[in-house]
């Protein structure tokens, strides 16, 4: 059975509700473009005749210095045209977005195996992969850090270590009636967007560039480029009309694709395309972060915890990238739903010789929350008591018990009602019981079940980076278009914007033409990421079309004699008084009368304020909430499992289209539960990684969805905060209720005399066999 | 006195869009894909990954059946087939679909409304499989959906909606053209028919490409004097492998010569005792007479790699390549197949036991090729089992593939042949294992030292898809599944436990 309950109708908003566009589940702007394969990604559009296509050269070793590189056969091998090494940078080195130390092409040292040594341009793609190949280096191999608890060990970090404490941890361990420790990890993940890194650059007159990139920073990718080749913002125009998908793999990384094309580009005069070849985009780029965590935690009788101390060592790879806002993610986020009065948390930023990772949809929340969400399976499993009843006992309070270890005040605490709801709706207990005896009549196929809750920070935790900006044209026709710096990686971002625009000058989606991110149309946009594209570019679109709605306000007050108040803009009409014109003919109207029907919008999340010396403020606007119930059946003869049925009730505010937040919390489930159970990187003792492409990297295909999947919405859940009509983000929220199958599997695989199996992540079939039968570390 | 060959044609003939494409010149290892993308600029194709684990470049190849009334409809991943391969074919990729007016094939159709598309990158591969599964069967059971979409991987939806697409996609109004039709409704114009009748003159094809060359001979004679005379050429079946030397490890292939034309290679027979299956016949094709056979292989064969490699990958190239991770092998060694080996100087039969030499060495002598696996039918009362493990259960490579032939006579161990891939260079034989259980009683005591002797017989090792420490134990672990299966202990798999038919 799949059941997924969306809301039909559109949430009451206006007094005519069909003329609505918000609240209403619209296909995604490209979907005819997309099932009919006339949706252009980068690698679609049109070649310019002196088109060069490039190619990577990276190091085998993880960390070796190099010697020499030798390129005389690659320089002399059919169809090359040119090479690039980092002495040929005219500008900087550097494509790190934060700290500058990420050289585009190395210089000295490669620091991880599959570092850029050189870029070959030649006049196909084909000629430029195999003259790659005919290059000669000469490396003097040097130890390398491979793993994070190593890194701890031998204080290798790209960035400093954080701690983050309230109240006592020490004293309320010691006084704690119950106390446990344990070392757990979990895996990293590759974003595995079907679409591999991409950019297109093309030299233009006056020293401009103009690049075509797979990004999710247009703005970053801009800057970077421009300082690369020695250029100023106002030469280089970067333009992203859609991604195949990027889930936080394209928001730093696309610069080093970018920086390398353009550089090529520069050096050569001519337009120059780089596009990864799968296995070279999985060695080459970031991926999640992967965990050691240590904790340490005290509680009472209850399974309430009175104290805990968290060690988190995060493998970053080789340089800064986003490791430091990932790394205090997962330190705001292993609270997840629980109040945590006394609490120390150590955040380690591990350096290491394998490729720097990055954003990966949760940054670095998935991480925290999968920290805290074992604590409490472990409480319970040491209590003997049903993990839900835990949980509850440790949920932050509305009123109280409401204060984050951050400082942050929880004001919109609804988990409480999911809970309920959820557990009801599954029918949570009954099966609790029915997989109890069925497991007692069973010795090699168990079953088990497991609700984990999510609460999510909505909002950059850098505040600055929380200001978005839109730019609307309304044509002579009637007709508009629209642009803002939010791009479109198939989130649904553009048609969600594009409904707010159409109820903002009432008029249909239709009329509404989406186009590309494009720097030169929208400056300065921030990445988009963090589930916040919608709340800011849908702000800031709606202030760019109240403006022009109110210069035809003003002009139709002046026009008709009438009075603001009686001046309404719907269903491609405009009332005015006793007049009723199309929207069409007050545009022409108001254009002879000279009116601007052009407008920019800006906005800024409102409220937020953090003091990151201290780790304390408000770092998020508002909180997103869901819960998840999993069900799954394990063989314990092989590890293997299946997910028999899933129940998610989820919290998205008041929805702007249903269809796509839906879309958003099944994917980001089914992601989640990629992560935590198949999805494995795989280094041999060389620091190579071994899993670089859909033959040895697994992530979940079709059969892999449970048999019985139930996805619900939650109703009436407006915003309380004053979001874009009341939504909320759902980027990234969804992804951890991918924990419940996790926990399912641990609660199959638990029994009397090894009640919290040590299972880490991911839990494949080997993993889940060596926590049931034992095996040793 | 065999008939003369006619001259090789020199050049290949495919359709598409009603278009008859003809091109000489061809570079023999151009992929479909390359074709599509940068000859034809066609570019909803898309490639994501240019091994055939994405399925993101899935194109459709229509091919007239055998008495020629009607058309078969395959998916199969344009990013590693050659395009001379399509010679003789009908091309149909994700353009072709919508109307000439912009009107929606009803798979595009029901994937907009059911919400089926996010990035949309891996939608024109989704559209074609479920355009091949539109004009194969209908009402298909979600059982099915999962088989027919294994081969592609979208990292967006979570899948959920695409299902949705797959069961709603027979409601949406057909309209009249073929390829609107679903299966069993409406015949192909005999236009169309004729059209691909037309292109085929059962000549073989020697295209030749600055100075390198694609060779298609028709029958086995010629192949055996093509190998003969051309060493260092390289054998094409269905390419899944060889595919991946030109795109992944950028290997210059100068002669490739073709077994997809061979006639005797293409032909599927069943005899009183033996199942005789050309070496280039589809997996496709093969499985449904194995399963017929052998219904317990149904598993193992429905998880072998995904329905866009089957319906190219032949079990010829599976034996013939030898990988000690290739799924048949297992199985084919325990009922005790033997291959039918060829070269111009005559043929020869032996055991598939016997062809494995070291890790990706085989005795395929110089000028020698596989030409028939024999696999004799089942006997009455014997168990025949294979268990593949891996990460992932669809499309993924095994860790470990055990394969059990078992006869149970008065309560002992009549007749046992165990063999594993994954477990050592190449597939092999558990002898130490088998010598355990022979004779002895099918019991508990049994297959304990059963699972003991496996540390005899292997010494696996470690590497990305799991620890030699899991292999081993997961290879002993499947002995007491066959066990359980065989003594009644357990009657349900984790794989289709709690799932319908």
């Amino acid at each position: 059975m799949i059941r997924c309950i969306t809301m039909d109708a559109p949430v009451k908003r206006s007094q005519d509700e069909t003329a609505r566009a918000v609240g209403r589940a619209l296909p995604h702007d490209s979907a005819v473009l997309h099932v009919t394969g006339q949706a252009a990604y980068t690698d679609d559009l049109p070649e310019p005749r002196d088109l060069l296509h490039l190619a990577v050269g990276m190091s085998k070793h993880a960390h070796a210095r190099i010697r020499n590189i030798n390129l005389d056969k690659v320089r002399t091998a059919r169809g090359v045209v040119d090479t690039l090494l980092a002495a040929d940078i005219p500008g900087d080195n550097n494509f790190g977005p934060i700290v500058a130390d990420d050289p585009i092409l190395v210089e000295n040292v490669a620091e991880y195996a599959g570092h850029p040594l050189f870029a070959v341009a030649a006049t196909t793609v084909d000629f430029a992969r195999k003259a790659v190949r005919l290059a000669r280096i000469d490396y003097d191999v040097l130890d390398a850090i491979v793993d994070a608890a190593d890194a701890v060990e031998k204080q290798s970090f790209v960035l400093p270590t954080e701690n983050l404490q309230r109240g006592d941890a020490v004293a309320a361990l010691k006084k704690s009636p119950h106390r446990l420790s344990r070392r757990i990890r979990c895996g990293g993940q590759d974003q595995f967007y079907l679409e591999g890194h991409i950019a297109m650059a093309l030299p233009q007159e006056d020293r401009g560039m103009l690049v075509y990139s797979s990004t999710q920073h247009p703005d970053e990718v801009q800057s970077l480029v421009a300082h690369a080749t020695g250029r100023a913002a106002k030469d280089v125009v970067v333009i992203c009309r859609r991604m195949g998908g990027a889930f936080g793999g394209k928001e730093s990384q696309a610069a080093l694709i970018a920086c390398i094309a353009a550089l090529m580009a520069d050096k050569t005069g001519r337009s120059c395309k780089l596009r990864l070849d799968r296995d070279d985009d999985m060695i080459m780029t970031g991926k999640r972060h992967d965990f050691v965590i240590d904790y340490d935690v005290g509680f009472d009788d209850s399974g309430r915890i009175t104290g805990i101390d968290f060690e988190l060592a995060g493998r970053c790879g080789i340089s800064a990238d986003l490791s430091g806002p990932v790394n205090d993610r997962a330190m705001f986020h292993c609270d997840n739903t629980y109040f945590l009065e006394n609490v120390h948390v150590t955040s380690h930023r591990c350096k290491t010789n394998t490729v720097s990772n990055t954003a990966f949809r949760g940054f670095g929340g998935p991480q925290g929350m999968f920290a805290i969400e074992y604590v409490v399976e472990d409480i319970a499993r040491h209590l003997g008591k049903d993990p839900l009843q835990v949980r509850r006992k440790n949920f932050y309070g509305v009123d109280e018990r409401n204060v984050t270890q951050y400082g942050q005040v929880v004001e919109d605490n609804i988990i409480h009602d999911i809970v309920d709801k959820l557990v009801d709706d599954s029918g949570y207990e009954t099966r609790r019981e029915q997989i109890r005896a069925f497991n007692a009549g069973s010795p090699v196929l168990k079953r088990g079940l497991s609700l984990t809750p999510v609460k999510f920070g909505i909002s950059f935790t850098n505040t600055l980076l929380n200001q978005a900006g839109a730019l609307v044209h309304v044509y002579k026709d009637g007709t508009v278009q629209l642009n803002h710096g939010g791009t479109e990686m198939g989130q649904g971002l553009y048609i969600k914007v594009a409904q707010v625009v159409a109820d903002e000058l009432g008029i249909d989606v239709d009329d509404i033409r989406i186009t590309a991110a494009d720097t030169s149309k929208v400056p300065n946009a921030s990445a988009t990421a963090a589930s916040s594209g919608s709340d800011m570019n849908g702000k800031a679109a709606q202030a760019a079309a109240a403006k022009i709605r109110r210069r035809l306000t003003e002009f139709a007050c002046r026009h008709f004699d009438v009075k603001e108040a009686d001046v309404e803009f719907a269903g491609g009409r405009v009332r005015a008084g006793d007049n009723d014109i199309g929207f069409r003919e007050l545009v022409v109207l108001a254009w002879a009368d000279r009116v601007s029907l052009s407008a920019t919008g800006y906005y800024r999340t409102p409220k937020i304020h953090y003091d990151r010396a201290t780790f304390s403020g408000r770092p998020f606007f508002y909180y997103a909430y869901g819960a998840a119930v999993s069900e799954v059946i394990v063989d314990t003869l092989t590890g293997e499992h299946r997910i028999l049925r899933v129940d998610i009730l989820h919290d998205c505010g008041d929805s702007l289209n249903p269809a796509i937040d839906l879309g958003q919390v099944e994917g980001g489930f089914v992601q989640g539960v990629g992560w935590l159970t198949a999805e494995e990187l795989w280094w041999n003792e060389a620091g190579q990684l071994k899993t670089h492409a859909p033959s040895t990297y697994k992530i979940p295909t079709c059969s892999d969805l449970a048999t019985d999947f139930r996805v619900e919405l939650l109703h009436n859940a407006a915003n309380r905060e004053d979001t874009i009509y009341r939504s909320k983000a759902v980027g990234e929220p969804p992804l951890m209720l991918g924990l419940s199958v996790f926990h399912a599997i641990r609660d199959a695989i638990s029994t009397a005399d090894n009640p919290s199996p040590a299972l880490d992540a991911p839990a494949t079939p080997e993993a889940v066999l060596r926590a049931w039968e034992r095996w040793p570390q | 006195m065999a008939r003369v060959p006619a001259k090789p044609r020199d050049r290949i003939r495919f359709l598409l869009d009603g278009e008859r494409y003809e091109l000489d010149n061809v570079d023999p290892t151009r992929t479909v894909l390359q074709f599509l993308r940068e000859d034809l600029r066609r570019t909803g194709t898309k490639e994501g990954c240019a091994e055939g684990d994405c399925g993101a470049c899935t194109v459709v190849i229509a091919e007239l059946n055998r008495d020629g009334s009607d058309l078969s409809a395959r998916a199969i991943n344009s990013c590693i087939q050659f395009l001379p391969t399509l010679d003789g074919k009908e091309l149909i990729t994700v353009e072709s679909l919508a109307g000439p007016d912009g009107d929606l094939h009803p798979v595009q159709r029901a994937m907009v409304d059911c919400h089926g598309s996010q990035c949309g990158f891996c939608t024109p591969g989704f559209v074609m499989s479920l355009f091949a599964l539109y004009k194969t069967q209908t009402a298909p059971s979600r059982e099915t959906i999962d088989h027919v979409l294994a081969g592609n991987l979208c990292r967006c939806t979570g899948y959920r909606p695409i299902i949705s697409a797959a069961e709603a996609m027979y409601d949406e109004t057909p309209g009249d053209d073929w390829l609107r039709q679903p299966a069993g409704r409406g015949q192909p114009p005999a236009a169309r028919i004729a059209a691909l009748k037309s292109l085929d003159d059962g000549c073989s094809l020697d295209i030749a490409c600055d100075g390198r060359r694609f060779i298609a001979p028709a029958t086995a004679a010629e192949l055996a004097t093509l190998l003969a005379e051309h060493g260092d050429a390289t054998i094409l079946a269905g390419g899944t492998d060889v595919g991946l030397w030109v795109t992944k490890q950028h290997r210059d292939i100068d002669t490739v010569i073709y077994t997809g034309r061979v006639k005797e290679l293409c032909e599927l027979k069943v005899t009183p005792s033996h199942l005789d299956i050309g070496a280039a016949v589809s997996l496709t094709d093969v499985v449904p007479v194995l399963v017929g056979h052998y219904p317990d292989l149904e598993d193992l064969m429905l998880r072998f790699a995904s329905p866009p490699i089957r319906n190219a990958a032949t079990l010829g190239g599976n034996v013939a390549n030898g990988s000690p991770i290739g799924d048949s092998m297992p199985a084919l060694v325990v009922l005790d197949t033997t291959l039918k080996l060829r070269s111009a100087s005559g043929s020869r039969e032996l055991p598939l036991d016997d062809f494995y030499k070291d890790y990706m060495v085989n005795d395929l002598q110089p000028g020698e090729f596989v030409e028939s696996i024999r696999v004799p039918l089942p006997e009455a009362g014997v168990h025949v089992k294979s268990y593949k493990i891996s990460k992932r259960f669809d499309q993924d490579i095994s860790a470990v593939c055990g394969a059990y032939r078992l006869r149970i006579d008065d309560g002992r161990v009549a007749d046992v042949r165990i063999a594993y891939g994954g477990m050592a260079a190449t597939i092999k034989r558990a002898q130490h294992c088998e010598k355990a259980m022979s004779g002895q009683p099918w019991n508990e005591q049994t297959i304990e030292s059963a699972m003991r002797s496996l540390t005899e017989d292997f010494k696996p090792i470690d590497d990305m898809r799991s620890t030699a420490d899991y292999r081993l134990r997961v290879a002993q672990n499947l002995l007491r599944r066959l066990f359980l299966e065989t003594t009644g202990g357990l009657d349900d798999t984790v794989y289709h436990y709690g799932r319908t038919g």
